[in-house]
């Protein structure tokens, strides 16, 4: 290998140190807060439906950006985990579906 | 209000990590297809490895990638970090979420700890807790072992190329989206969801359509967990 590989320009390495400064104090700054607010069971709450929440704002958009196909394999993906609350098949079945999906051409 | 019997052990972390298998060959075809994205846009080896590892936030390193120009100008270098904050901004709230079990934890545990949040850890995590589960290595165990897969799978991305011919054809890029449909099961109890994921969906849709993106997981979030705190049982 030679020593090109293990180059880093400056202006790249202060980018990727911003990128890392600004996505850690997104990761750390939400649980700071919290710790100085009060925990009232409704934010309790609040912050017990952010998963669901979280799930199904990043899923659609996939869904209408995937078309049909996407949108089937993650039908099945749910199906599979509603019969046998396995994510590991549920998953396989997704992909396994998709595989065959776009062998068919959808 | 702290939860009781909040622990941290290496079983937990052990079993943290034994829950990812069902994803890990998506996060590894994530990982490889980043490697060869840097590769093409003329990124050294090195300054791959050093994006993956420090930042390890995928889909904000990909947009980020897209606004890389070589040289780097002072304007790009402002978009990249600009960008990545604008797509992990839900981070803010799934940290948020976690403060009730973490927080009578020491800070010197648990913010060194906050380094491993991603979608799927925590995802798996906060499932894990809706169960009654308090130990808090399944955060930190597939933390961890998803920070190993991301920085090392770059490394075959960079050299091969195009070692998976496409993806697409095995299925590997719906592994992270079925992963997350399937998470949603579990997490279905009744009318107060049903109503907060509608509305969550709703609101990220819209805002997918309007300005596309990644703000929708962000405004869809937030709309999720505002309903789900005023619908009453």
């Amino acid at each position: 290998m030679s020593d090109a590989a293990f180059s880093v320009d400056g202006m790249f390495f202060l980018a990727v140190l911003g990128m890392t400064a600004i996505t850690y104090s997104l990761r750390a700054g939400g649980y700071w807060v919290m710790g100085r607010l009060p925990i009232t069971p409704r934010v309790r709450r609040g912050l017990e439906a952010l998963p669901g929440a979280i799930i199904v704002s990043t899923v659609l958009p996939i869904v209408l950006q995937g078309g049909l196909a996407v949108g089937l394999c993650l039908i099945v993906a749910a199906a599979a985990q509603i019969k046998l609350r396995k994510e590991y098949i549920a998953v396989f079945c997704a992909a396994a579906a998709a595989a065959a999906l776009r062998a068919g051409g959808l | 209000m702290l939860e009781k019997n909040v622990t941290l052990s290496w079983k937990g972390c052990v079993q943290g990590a034994v829950m990812c298998l069902p994803v890990i060959p998506g996060v590894i075809a994530l990982g490889a297809v980043f490697g060869t994205v840097a590769a093409q846009q003329g990124l050294t080896f090195l300054e791959t490895i050093l994006m993956n590892s420090l930042v390890f936030a995928g889909a904000s390193q990909f947009v980020a990638m897209e606004v890389y120009s070589d040289p780097l100008t002072m304007g790009a270098l402002i978009a990249m970090i600009g960008v990545t904050g604008a797509v992990n901004m839900r981070m803010l709230l799934i940290g948020a979420s976690l403060r009730p079990w973490l927080g009578q934890e020491p800070g010197y545990k648990t913010y060194p700890a906050l380094f491993f949040l991603t979608d799927l850890n925590w995802l798996m995590a906060m499932a894990q807790y809706d169960k009654g589960h308090r130990d808090w290595g399944i955060y930190l165990g597939s933390g961890m072992l998803f920070w190993c897969l991301w920085s090392l799978s770059a490394i075959p991305g960079y050299f091969l190329g195009t070692l998976i011919a496409d993806p697409k054809a095995f299925g590997l890029d719906v592994i992270l989206p079925a992963f997350f449909a399937a998470m949603l099961v579990p997490l279905w109890k009744g009318k107060r969801q049903t109503y907060s994921w509608l509305i969550a969906g709703a609101v990220a849709v819209v805002t997918w359509l309007l300005v596309g993106g990644y703000w929708s997981i962000f405004t869809g979030a937030i709309a999720g967990a505002i309903a789900g705190a005023y619908i009453d049982e």
